[in-house]
């Protein structure tokens, strides 16, 4: 335990974030990539066609895992932007503030494919349904954090302000979450449960579950990766930065 | 030497906040010019059909209303941060948030009242039904304030930039969303002859929340804002 607690607190430093990140990644990209080529295949060409939507509703493969990971890295977020807040710890603020991007990007991927769906399904791209007007003022959120940020001349100032604005707009996770519960709308309820069986086919559900995983893991990557340059960016003046940019040089 | 109470704090930032709005009268006009010139570009764009207008009328004015109060909100701390009076204000002995809270008052009577004078009579305009007018006037109030209190929030925390403009609005939209969903699903329910009471209700409560949440969260903002 006392040795995983060194780890953890080291983990707080640049130079360690930076190797270790540097390291994890290319696990990390195998897994997102077996993981979504297993996801894709049982989607796409092993399950069934739905009974109601034919073959339609196999976009359920790319929405679904979005739409989770919308609201999952903006919950990241909220966690490392209270803990920037609050211990003023450099990486929290550069992990909420390199989510934001990737954040807002599954949250534009889950309105895109999701109106996709809904033109054949519903006869409409667009309705202004409690769920799809709550995931749209999600990507508003997403915005505005990122614009906040870029705003300030000060990064460290940035983050912190935009931390706040993360805290602030927590009030629509559960909006979005429960919109299908408490408004009757068009969007269909929740299919996959955790602490109930699922009223989703098994076929149907391990594809979701496996892209589900590799849309997390590419998360991890691409979050490490753009973090690793924010570090990089943010300790431009340090010695151990100077060495990793010389020695760069040095090998091309 | 006694310390100046919480209230004298109080009233003396209010008293300074309503006396230099007074002092340069014109700019407190500007919101109402703006709202005016949205609401008369109404019945030209959607033609004069007396039936549309009356329909959509209460969420056009609560829109251009809204809309409206965001134009003096940019400034709102801007000068005062350059001269300096709110690092005096975050070391003055009372509460930053109360100091704060008489700051969002002085703003919503200054912006807002003269709004709420003018949204009826563009109510009326724009044909919104007679049995329709009070319970516009009483979601304006709410919805207004609920505006200032989360528009100063965020006013605090961009004031340290240089063109927020677009920027707040952007910030804005999403925290506002259901404020406008409610005070405009009170007004289309009274012209439909519903009970009405139950979305005023929920906003009343909302901003019961955030009268006491909101000068808080503006003061740690103002403190990001100022790094102290």
């Amino acid at each position: 335990m006392n040795a995983f607690k060194t780890w953890f607190h080291k983990l707080g430093s640049p130079p360690f974030f930076y190797e270790f990140a540097g390291y994890l990644r290319p696990w990390l990209w195998v897994g997102t990539v077996v993981f979504a080529i297993a996801g894709l295949i049982g989607g796409l060409l092993l399950a069934p066609p739905d009974y109601q939507q034919g073959d339609a509703y196999r976009i359920i493969f790319i929405h679904v895992p979005s739409a989770w990971m919308s609201l999952f890295i903006y919950g990241v977020m909220a966690i490392s932007g209270l803990v920037a807040l609050v211990w003023r710890i450099k990486l929290a603020e550069i992990i909420a503030m390199e989510s934001a991007p990737i954040g807002a990007a599954f949250t534009f991927i889950t309105l895109v494919t999701g109106s996709l769906w809904g033109k054949p399904m519903w006869g409409t791209y667009w309705t202004w349904d409690a769920r799809l007007t709550s995931e749209l003022v999600l990507l508003f959120i997403y915005l505005g954090i990122i614009g906040l940020y870029h705003a300030f001349e000060n990064e460290r100032q940035g983050a912190r302000a935009a931390a706040f604005l993360i805290i602030v707009g927590v009030v629509n996770l559960p909006i979005v979450h429960y919109s299908v519960v408490w408004w009757n709308t068009l969007h269909q309820g929740t299919t996959v449960r955790i602490f109930a069986p699922s009223s989703i086919s098994l076929s149907m559900l391990w594809p979701i579950l496996a892209m589900m995983i590799a849309t997390k893991l590419y998360y991890g990557v691409s979050l490490l990766g753009r973090a690793r340059i924010a570090v990089l960016e943010r300790e431009r003046g340090k010695d151990w930065v100077r060495q990793i940019v010389t020695e760069g040089t040095k090998n091309a | 030497m006694t310390s100046p109470s919480l209230f004298s704090g109080f009233l003396a930032i209010l008293q300074r906040d309503l006396l230099l709005a007074w002092r340069r009268r014109g700019d407190a006009a500007m919101p109402v010019l703006y709202a005016m010139i949205v609401a008369i570009l109404f019945p030209f764009a959607l033609g004069p059909d007396h039936q549309l207008l009356a329909r959509v009328s209460g969420g056009i004015v609560l829109v251009t209303v809204l809309l409206a109060m965001l134009l003096a909100l940019d400034n709102l701390f801007r000068s005062d941060l350059e001269d300096g009076v709110l690092a005096q204000m975050v070391l003055a002995p009372q509460s930053l948030s109360f100091l704060m809270a008489a700051r969002i008052l002085a703003y919503w009577l200054v912006t807002a009242c003269p709004l709420l004078i003018a949204g009826p009579i563009l109510g009326y305009m724009l044909g919104l039904p007679a049995q329709a007018q009070p319970v516009l006037f009483l979601a304006l109030v709410l919805s207004s304030a609920l505006l200032a209190l989360l528009g100063s929030m965020l006013a605090a925390l961009t004031a340290g930039t240089r063109r927020s403009g677009m920027l707040l609005s952007l910030m804005l939209l999403p925290l506002i969303v259901p404020v406008v969903i409610f005070a405009a699903g009170a007004v289309s329910a009274v012209e439909q002859g519903l009970p009405w009471i139950a979305p005023l209700a929920w906003l009343s409560a909302t901003l019961a929340l955030t009268l006491v949440l909101a000068p808080v969260a503006c003061a740690t903002a103002l403190r990001i804002t100022l790094d102290a």
